[in-house]
């Protein structure tokens, strides 16, 4: 049975359906990225998953255990690192994961074994002694990726687990991601805007919009489905029915300044197509993302939700710093 | 588990911030030697100096001040989102909120504990009294810190901090009788508000155990507080655990 299970799993709150009936089926040791922009459903998501958030109706279950019936058990067996820090600043880091152990029940009798193992994996061995006010944004997030996996969960939830970080800590963030999901044999699922991360780290990938799942596979399909290679021509008469009509042309669009052709093996063919088009003016080969998924799906870009919740990442550290009694 | 795991947290953040201890003990010195020996100077309450008199009550205000102010520091937690880790663990909110009732009575009493150390100064004071005068503390202590977490897990923000200071803290303090004996010769509204405060009970039966001057035999200040703490710790159960 899969270790994450929903069907129909559906939030409202008041008048705004958040989350829209979710069927997923996902697999032990499985790295599974929820994508999708702001407001779509994905924390919630994640919150009904952890028992945070009631569901309206439907059913979830993680490792077998029913999220509405039986949430002590589900919260036993699932790990979660939260969009905003939640670091106890007053605690040093091994506190930290004292903390979160004796919460936990671990038995004291490998406590202090388990915290150390945790804490040489995250390197922060040298600094688990310092409060974690005094820690860097990266330092942090490891901090948290330790504790969430300090009780050997069965699932890790992450939500946007790279967000403000800068992109040297968020490709070593990634990097502790896999290696700990891999050594702990956990199941990841895990939100994040960064599509190319995304597309980097995750084994499938669902993408969520408006409380729907709107299409679920591995990175690599989503990215053929697209139908190959995008190439943007720039050229003033485009005969845009003979193009379409060609056998390996799979889809064209006309942008306001650009013509955008998905065609299959565009090193191939992109000769033919530009013997066909007259007075070119510049032509761009380049391989689709998951971001062109999601633009062809939602026919909007995710990163134009991206800004504003950088933004608010910002503000959650500069409380987080802040911290005091 | 839960009860412990948080009572464990509050314990070590209390022995972390030193400067925290230092200034609960300076306060209620402040209020002793510097306006408690000011007023003492020239009146005292039947044969005990009124320094002396006021000990009780001062102790008292150290229970009132650091317990409230203590539950409503969750306010501050919940902004911080650091309660969030926790209220996701597999452990019940009731036992969340009696660890941190617990935690913040712990603090309170060894700030008590402190002052105690101290009671040498005062020659009215009777040594053997402490241990009662500890348990009413203690049970006050917990009454209060419930109260502060229920007003806590109502607030969205610290602004309604001064509000709760004006309106709950300063009127507990100075309706319970801690500053001037509760008799016939206080105005009548006076003396009614007073009787109807739990913490004149609480200043009463540490006065009776310390000073031997008490308006009630101790059994009844003990019941009347801890029948309080049971009411107050019921609300904050009730409110903690439908806190978003």
């Amino acid at each position: 049975m899969a270790i994450i299970q929903t069907r129909n799993l559906t939030k409202t709150f008041g008048k705004i359906q958040a989350v829209r009936g979710i069927d997923l089926d996902i697999e032990k040791g499985e790295i599974f990225g929820l994508l999708g922009p702001n407001g779509a459903g994905k924390t919630t998501t994640i919150g009904m998953l952890c028992t945070t958030v009631r569901p309206t109706s439907g059913r979830g279950a993680i490792a077998g255990f029913d999220i509405a019936r039986q949430p002590t058990q589900v919260r036993r067996n699932v790990g979660i690192v939260f969009q905003d820090p939640t670091l106890d600043t007053i605690l040093t880091g091994r506190e930290n994961l004292q903390l979160h152990a004796r919460l936990y029940g671990i038995p004291s009798s490998v406590r202090k074994n388990l915290i150390e193992q945790m804490l040489e994996l995250v390197d922060l061995k040298g600094r688990a002694d310092d409060l974690t006010k005094t820690y860097s944004g990266g330092m942090r997030r490891r901090l948290e990726l330790a504790r969430g996996l300090l009780h050997r969960p069965a699932v890790l939830f992450l939500d946007e687990p790279t967000l403000g970080l800068d992109p040297q800590t968020r490709a070593r963030t990634w990097e502790y991601i896999r290696k700990m999901a891999a050594k702990e044999q956990t199941t990841v699922m895990l939100t994040t805007h960064y599509m190319e991360e995304a597309q980097a780290v995750c084994d499938r990938i669902g993408i969520i919009d408006a409380g729907r799942i709107i299409a679920l596979d591995t990175p690599a399909n989503l990215i053929d489905s697209l139908g190959g290679d995008i190439v943007e021509v720039n050229a003033p008469r485009p005969p845009l029915e003979t193009i379409k009509d060609l056998p390996y042309v799979s889809s064209v669009k006309m942008n306001e300044d650009a013509l955008e052709i998905s065609m299959k093996s565009a090193h191939l063919h992109l000769a033919e197509v530009l013997s066909i088009i007259p007075d070119v003016v510049s032509v761009q080969m380049r391989k689709p993302t998951l971001n062109d998924v999601f633009i062809k799906l939602t026919g909007r870009d995710i990163r134009e939700d991206a800004e504003e919740n950088d933004g608010g990442w910002v503000e959650a550290a500069a409380r987080f710093n802040q911290r005091g009694r | 588990m839960g009860i412990s795991a948080v009572w464990w947290r509050e314990f070590k953040v209390f022995w972390r911030e030193k400067s925290r201890i230092l200034a609960s003990f300076v306060q209620p010195m402040m209020w002793l030697f510097l306006f408690g020996s000011g007023v003492g100077a020239s009146l005292s309450v039947g044969s005990i100096n009124y320094r002396d008199y006021i000990y009780p009550g001062i102790l008292t205000m150290s229970v009132i001040f650091g317990s409230v102010f203590f539950g409503l520091y969750v306010i501050w937690d919940r902004k911080l989102d650091v309660l969030k880790a926790v209220l996701v663990a597999p452990v019940t909110r009731i036992s969340i909120f009696f660890g941190k009732v617990l935690g913040g009575c712990t603090d309170v009493i060894m700030q008590v504990a402190i002052l105690f150390m101290f009671s040498f100064l005062f020659p009215s004071v009777n040594p053997w009294g402490i241990p009662q005068a500890l348990l009413i503390l203690m049970v006050t202590s917990i009454a209060l810190v419930a109260v502060g977490l229920s007003l806590g897990s109502l607030m969205e923000s610290l602004e309604g901090f001064q509000v709760i200071s004006a309106f709950v803290v300063f009127p507990l303090f100075f309706l319970s009788g801690a500053l001037f004996p509760v008799d016939e010769r206080l105005p009548r509204w006076l003396g009614g508000l007073v009787k109807f405060n739990p913490l004149s009970y609480t200043v009463d039966g540490v006065r009776g155990a310390l000073l031997g001057v008490a308006n009630a035999p101790f059994y009844v200040n003990l019941l009347v507080i801890t029948v309080f703490a049971a009411v107050m710790l019921s609300i904050g159960c009730i409110l903690f655990s439908r806190m978003k």
